[in-house]
């Protein structure tokens, strides 16, 4: 009997020659994630186990990116037990405030996720590595703790939905808006336990850059994993970028899906999500005035070339609406550094936006950004839970980065074309 | 071979983390201290009511919200020897095991157990069986390695074991 891309993986690494789902597997792990949240919890219990050494200095990432470039005192002393376990154990891939960038735009372009892969990361987007066809998901902090010293972890096999993705993509349309609207059509537990697989003719088209935004959110509607199969799209985005060989594996013909489900996309405009939950999605012509206070563009969803490269198209030349606040965070230093070359950042600057560090910030409600009380903000983020961008009573809308650059410059939720 | 046996304890769907245990006691991590709020939003006196061993049995999506690993926590230092439910949230479902607390889907014991039921389980084996009614349900057995995660009282013990055995 066939199996999915994700079984296959799982099987793989657990030295079975078929999994199903339900099974209970110990699996090994190609790379473990920890950030400078869940890292110094993750450390506490790994020397609990009180052994000397993690089971490989090179397959363990830390990144502080959270409350980095320091916030604070408090998240300076955490920065600082991940900085020295780091340097204790020789953590190869640690990525100081400088050479860091937000862990899931960060990984990816230093090649170290690559397809039939097990990546567990203690971060809940851990999911968005599957673009690369590695099965990726999110653990906590006790696993990593386990998985550090063992380089292996237990797994339930999810069952897989398959979502085939046909038609023509409408303008201004991107990997985040299928995802969105995929949530919206679904629910935010429409997947729980399950692998999403993303296929069809429209993912196979899509850049790199959208299916990392696509599988970042598998885990908003519950989903353990969000996977795509590598093509030559992949195979061309990992060229000269792989730091291990790797071997995809794909899903058979015959292979059991829990269900199948089809979108034609040529029905799917650029999406918003209302607050307070990812799943509250309505097209951009159905979501009426909504006046803003500000817009970040930024984030483990959209703060990649791509997306900065569109806002800066939509921005050329214009002003950031006077009520407005701006906040642009590239994902990574190189991206941060590309977009300067191609002069993207002064667009931004042009047109009064604040650029910043790479850091995950406002997106969780940390620093760079944060919302007063009432105070409503559009941003290219991934959740928008009550409270997530700062006060309780503040609101967050979630949008591509073409909305967000237009509605900066409105001053309100807006389509792309009306900057146009 | 671990068979466990108590009370039945019944509730129903979507049991939050902020249920089992609420955010307001979170400033500690004892899980002594927790266990004395346990369900307490949902029943104050449920921490006094429970014998040791006593189970919990819940409807679907047990666990959902946070991924705060007090909620196990509370619910096994109280003395719950065991969770039954239709389904528990994911990360729940790890964070339990994790920290050595059995839980065990099974849509039908859900149903048919009521509040006050004896009810003796086999890990070993997936079998649950309703002493007060006379009725027998199945659940997926765990496997070697999640027994013994859980017999070492969870996986940094269990962790600590597998590295001293080895030569
Ligand atoms: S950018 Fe936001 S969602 Fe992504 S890792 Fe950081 S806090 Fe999490």
């Amino acid at each position: 009997m066939g199996m999915t891309a994700a079984e296959k993986i799982i099987a793989a690494h657990a030295g079975k020659e078929t999994v199903k789902p339900g099974e209970l597997v110990k699996a090994k792990v190609d790379l473990i994630l920890g950030n400078d949240i869940t890292a110094p919890v993750a450390i506490r219990e790994f020397k609990k186990i009180g052994l000397n050494k993690v089971f490989d200095p090179e397959r363990i990432v830390l990144v502080p990116d959270h409350f980095t470039p320091n916030k604070d005192i408090a998240s300076a002393e955490q920065a600082k037990i991940m900085k020295e376990f780091a340097r204790e154990q020789g953590i190869t891939h640690y990525y100081e405030v400088g050479r860091m960038g937000i862990e899931h735009a960060l990984l990816p372009e230093l090649g170290l996720t690559l397809p039939g892969e097990i990546i567990i990361g203690a971060d809940s987007h851990t999911c968005t590595y599957g673009a690369l066809g590695a099965l990726a998901t999110g653990i906590g902090s006790t696993d990593m703790a386990a998985a550090m010293a063992l380089g292996e972890t237990w797994f339930k096999v999810p069952s897989t939905i398959k979502f085939v993705y046909q038609g023509e993509l409408n303008p201004w349309v991107s990997g985040k808006d299928l995802i969105l609207y995929t949530i919206g059509q679904i629910g935010v537990d429409g997947a729980l336990y399950q692998s999403m697989e993303f296929t069809g003719p429209v993912i196979r088209a899509l850049s790199m850059d959208s299916r990392l935004a696509m599988c970042n959110m598998a885990i908003e509607a519950g989903a353990k994993a969000g996977i795509i199969e590598p093509d030559e799209i992949t195979y061309a985005y990992l060229e000269g970028r792989a730091q291990r060989e790797y071997r995809g594996l794909f899903s058979d013909g015959d292979a059991i899906y829990a269900q199948e489900i089809e979108f034609n996309v040529s029905e799917i405009e650029p999406q918003v999500a209302f607050p307070h939950l990812p799943e509250n999605t309505r097209g951009i012509s159905e979501v009426g005035e909504v006046p803003l206070d500000q817009v970040v563009i930024g984030s483990c969803t959209n703060g990649r070339l791509e997306d900065l490269r569109i806002a800066a198209e939509l921005l050329k030349g214009k002003k950031v609406h006077p009520h407005i606040r701006l906040i642009v965070i590239p994902g990574t230093q190189k991206i941060y550094q590309q977009a300067m070359k191609e002069g993207l950042l002064d667009i931004f600057i042009e047109a009064e936006a604040a650029v910043s560090t790479p850091t995950c910030g406002p997106c969780l409600g940390g620093h760079m950004g944060v919302l007063a009380k009432g105070e409503r903000a559009l941003a290219t983020t991934n959740r928008n839970f009550v409270g997530r961008m700062g006060h309780p009573e503040s609101e967050v809308y979630l949008c591509n980065p073409a909305v967000a650059a237009a509605s900066a410059v409105t001053g309100k939720i807006s389509a792309p074309e009306e900057v146009l | 071979m671990t068979i466990l046996n108590g009370k039945a304890w019944k509730f129903g769907d979507d049991v939050d983390t902020d249920v089992i245990i609420p955010a307001r006691h979170l400033s500690t991590s004892d899980p002594d201290e927790l266990a004395k709020h346990c369900m307490e939003d949902a029943d104050p006196q449920f921490f006094n009511k429970i014998s040791k061993g006593d189970i919990m049995v819940a409807r679907k999506n047990f666990g959902c919200g946070s991924s705060r690993e007090h909620a196990p926590l509370a619910i096994k230092y109280a003395g719950i020897s065991c969770v039954i439910a239709d389904s528990f949230a994911r990360i729940f479902y790890r964070n339990s095991i994790n920290i050595g607390l059995p839980i065990l889907e099974s849509p039908e014991a859900a149903e048919s157990i009521s509040e006050g039921d004896l009810i003796t389980v086999d890990l070993e084996k997936g079998l649950i069986k309703n002493e007060t009614k006379g009725e027998k349900y199945y659940s997926a057995p765990f496997p070697e390695f999640m027994q013994e995660i859980i017999s070492a009282g969870g996986l940094i013990n269990y962790v600590k074991d597998r590295l001293s055995e080895k030569p």
